[in-house]
């Protein structure tokens, strides 16, 4: 039967939803990066010594790095002297003291994008701190979070109020050495988000920061730095859209997670950002790494993610497993459409006595996507009666896309405990037609049975967030079936 | 409510219906039996909209509209239900997720308010009832790990729900024990009302012991070669499908009951 490798095209080549540029003034550096560069951003940013210390020797090594090829992702070369390495929305200096400070085209931004910042603050009882090109520009509840010892602030006041904290930990997990893109977002980032949750202290709210990409020609480097204290518990929401672009945008954006012992990180992602047009033009390159080390006995870390945007993404969520009996999650869909490439997947090292790790990864690939999961489980000598189970399904939508696979499984310990499932599957034709002869469209068949596919990851995302994630796969399967 | 003229189907280019012609109106239960490869499954097929089906000729009329005009989901949401033989799964979408998006297109299609969590919950519970089954199979994914009774009682549940005037049951006793199909056939009587139509296809004479039907068919190589009351469906049971293929080329399609 013809299910409908046109029909399935037609629903997944919707024009971006979010595509505008919004009206703020931004302060920019000129395009290009040396050591001039980095010594600008850092004293604009009013920072200790150590970190422009820490920046330039970030530098000085990525100039000896090279960009990574093994991603099944192609894209054209990066000019890394045409980007503008700092950008800082105008009237920053004086700093918003609230909401009614803030630049009102800012606002309107953000509600545009379904983010009443206003609403939030009032009703949804979630702290913000929304990261606007490369500056924090609002963030709200934090006072209420100072009263237990919470601290969430952007990165950049966490510099300069906690700077012993930052020292410490900043590079704990994700060196600069580590990768290309990790050195180069170590080098130039100018802002992201840090939070400390002091021992024993379950944080109250989900923590929330949007990010958005803005200025033309401007990189995006955030840095995050999350760490949870002894028994302490977080759930950090990241979610992002962007606005259309013309020309690619490259993002190399850095996570740490530190979990001490008992301390629960949850961390969920919704991405969302400028995936291009049909042939793939002025989409974001999203070259991130994340990684959380779970440091202390019984600490967990979970990873949830939800990519839906970026002409490329280049991913992977990892958990280090140290402390002993420490558990590591990584749960995630991935949707491409158009010419979308997603290389994305997760790193699990066990290095602790008795870890557990768990994979669910749903990759979806729709139009001329291409999606790739690639993984890698590490058991290491010490970690005796470590267990890893890894789930990875793919969904294919048509006929001109493609799904694949690389599970790296590296045991070192006869002890351990490894389960790996894998399918693909295509949405049947059989499936369609049950749907349709119960009353159900077609777009309609199309996104409950991808969200049915997706449900064991959706299910572990904060309620609101789920919501969200439901109706961003909605839209991205949405077309003009009719 | 449905005039079936002159039906000719094939799938593959092979040609299946060979000129059916068939009229059922409102409150009328039909059953259509025939051999394996006659055809049955075929028709139910082409009336729900199948798209790996082509129809070379003929007309059907439903309520005096052209059927095989619509899409399948408009037939659908016009009140033709087909309970499948062998029900989909859909993983992760649990039963309650998939009927109240079933319902809600039916009502959006009638120009009717959606139904909320709530009223929608309070209309399924009344009819779980209907086949015997308890609410948590609500939070089950569709047919998934559902054994072959469930599949079927799951049907007719999805027709209570959806009170359909038209519903054409295939081979919804295949597979099913004697319990089971004593629950689905009760199920399918409560069900029988003066406004709604229902087509029984079926291989077997059993399940027109357990529903009455006021007509019955019997398709050979495409075609209506017998049309009776119930007791031609005895005379099959007696005498073997064999029976019809020495008698096709002497009796006439529409004729009377044989004996």
């Amino acid at each position: 039967m013809k299910t409908d490798s046109n029909a399935v095209h037609d629903l997944v080549s919707r024009e971006y939803r979010w595509g505008f540029v919004s009206e703020v003034e931004s302060e920019e550096v000129p395009p290009g990066l040396d050591e001039q560069t980095i010594r600008l951003i850092s004293s604009k940013k009013n920072e200790p010594d150590f970190l422009l210390e820490w920046r330039l020797k970030a530098y000085r090594n990525w100039t000896t790095l090279r960009e990574p090829h093994w991603a099944n992702v192609q894209y054209a070369p990066i000019d890394y002297q045409s980007i503008v390495y700092y950008s800082a929305p105008k009237g920053r200096a004086d700093g918003p003291q609230s909401l009614a400070d803030v630049d009102p085209e800012l606002l309107r931004t953000y509600e545009r994008l379904g983010i009443p910042l206003q609403e939030q603050e009032l009703l949804a009882g979630v702290a913000v701190d929304a990261v606007f090109d490369s500056v924090s520009v609002a963030t709200t509840f934090r006072g209420k979070l100072a009263e237990l010892g919470i601290i969430f602030c952007p990165f950049s006041e966490a510099a300069q109020n906690h700077p012993d904290l930052v020292r410490r930990w900043l590079g704990t997990v994700v060196p600069y050495t580590d990768n290309f893109f990790a050195a180069l977002n170590s080098a130039v980032f100018t802002d992201g988000s840090f939070v400390y949750i002091p021992p024993g202290v379950r944080c109250p709210m989900e923590l929330s920061t949007y990010f958005r990409i803005n200025a033309a020609k401007t990189g995006q480097f955030e840095r995050t730095l999350i760490i949870a204290d002894a028994g302490s518990y977080v759930s950090y929401l990241e979610g992002c859209t962007a606005p259309m672009r013309d020309e690619n945008q490259l993002h190399a954006a850095v996570v740490e997670l530190v979990a001490l012992d008992d301390a629960q990180i949850k961390y969920s992602t919704v991405q969302n950002w400028y995936p291009g047009d049909a042939e793939g033009r002025g989409g974001i390159y999203n070259f991130v790494t994340k990684r959380g080390k779970c440091l202390g006995r019984r600490s967990k870390i979970s990873w949830t993610q939800v990519e839906t945007g970026s002409a490329i993404t280049w991913k992977y969520p990892s958990c280090i497993l140290q402390g002993d009996e420490s558990v590591g999650e990584f749960y995630s869909v991935a949707l491409t459409g158009g010419r979308q490439q997603a290389d994305t997947g997760t790193k699990m090292v066990h290095i602790g006595k008795r870890t557990k790790s768990t994979i669910v990864s749903k990759g979806i690939s729709s139009g001329r996507g291409q999606n790739t999961y690639r993984g890698l489980v590490k058991i290491q000598p010490g970690a005796d009666g470590a267990r890893n189970f890894s789930q990875c399904d793919s969904m294919l939508l048509g006929d001109r896309c493609g799904a694949h696979t690389f599970p790296y499984i590296d045991v070192a310990n006869p002890t351990a405990t490894m389960e790996h499932e894998a399918t693909t599957s295509k949405i049947g034709e059989d499936q369609m037609f049950y749907c349709q002869q119960r009353g159900i469209s077609k777009e309609h068949a199309v996104s409950m049975i991808v969200n049915g596919f997706c449900r064991d990851v959706f299910r572990e995302l904060p309620m609101e967030f789920a919501v969200e994630a439901q109706k961003l796969l909605e839209i991205n399967l949405e077309g003009s079936v009719g | 409510m449905l005039e079936i003229r002159g039906l000719h189907a094939s799938i593959g280019g092979i040609e299946i219906l060979k000129g059916i012609d068939l009229t059922v109106r409102a409150g009328e239960v039909h059953a259509v039996m025939g051999p394996n490869g006659s055809g049955k499954s075929t028709l139910a097929a082409v009336l729900a909209g199948r798209e790996s089906y082509e129809v070379t000729a003929g007309d059907v009329r439903y309520h005096g509209r052209d059927l095989l005009a619509l899409a399948p989901e408009d037939r659908a949401c016009e009140g033709l239900f087909l309970a499948f033989q062998y029900p989909v799964e859909i993983p992760g979408v649990t039963n309650l997720q998939f009927l109240k998006a079933a319902v809600n297109s039916r009502r959006k299609h009638r120009g009717q308010p959606e139904l909320d969590a709530m009223d929608f919950l309070a209309l399924v519970r009344e009819k779980l009832a209907l086949v015997g089954m308890d609410e948590t199979f609500l939070r089950r994914p569709v047919n998934a790990g559902f054994s072959g009774g469930e599949k079927k009682r799951n049907e007719i549940f999805q027709m209570a729900v959806l009170e359909p005037e038209l519903a054409i049951l295939d081979e919804t006793d295949s597979g099913l024990d004697i319990d089971a199909l004593r629950i689905v056939a009760d199920g399918v009587n409560r069900q029988r009302q003066p406004s709604r139509a229902i087509v029984l296809i079926t291989h077997y004479q059993r399940l027109l012991e357990y529903i009455v039907p006021d007509f019955v068919h019997v398709l050979s190589e495409g075609r209506v070669v017998r049309s009776g009351d119930r007791s031609l469906a005895l005379d099959l049971e007696a005498r073997g499908y064999g029976w019809l293929d020495s008698d096709v080329a002497a009796t006439p399609a529409l004729g009377g009951s044989p004996g």
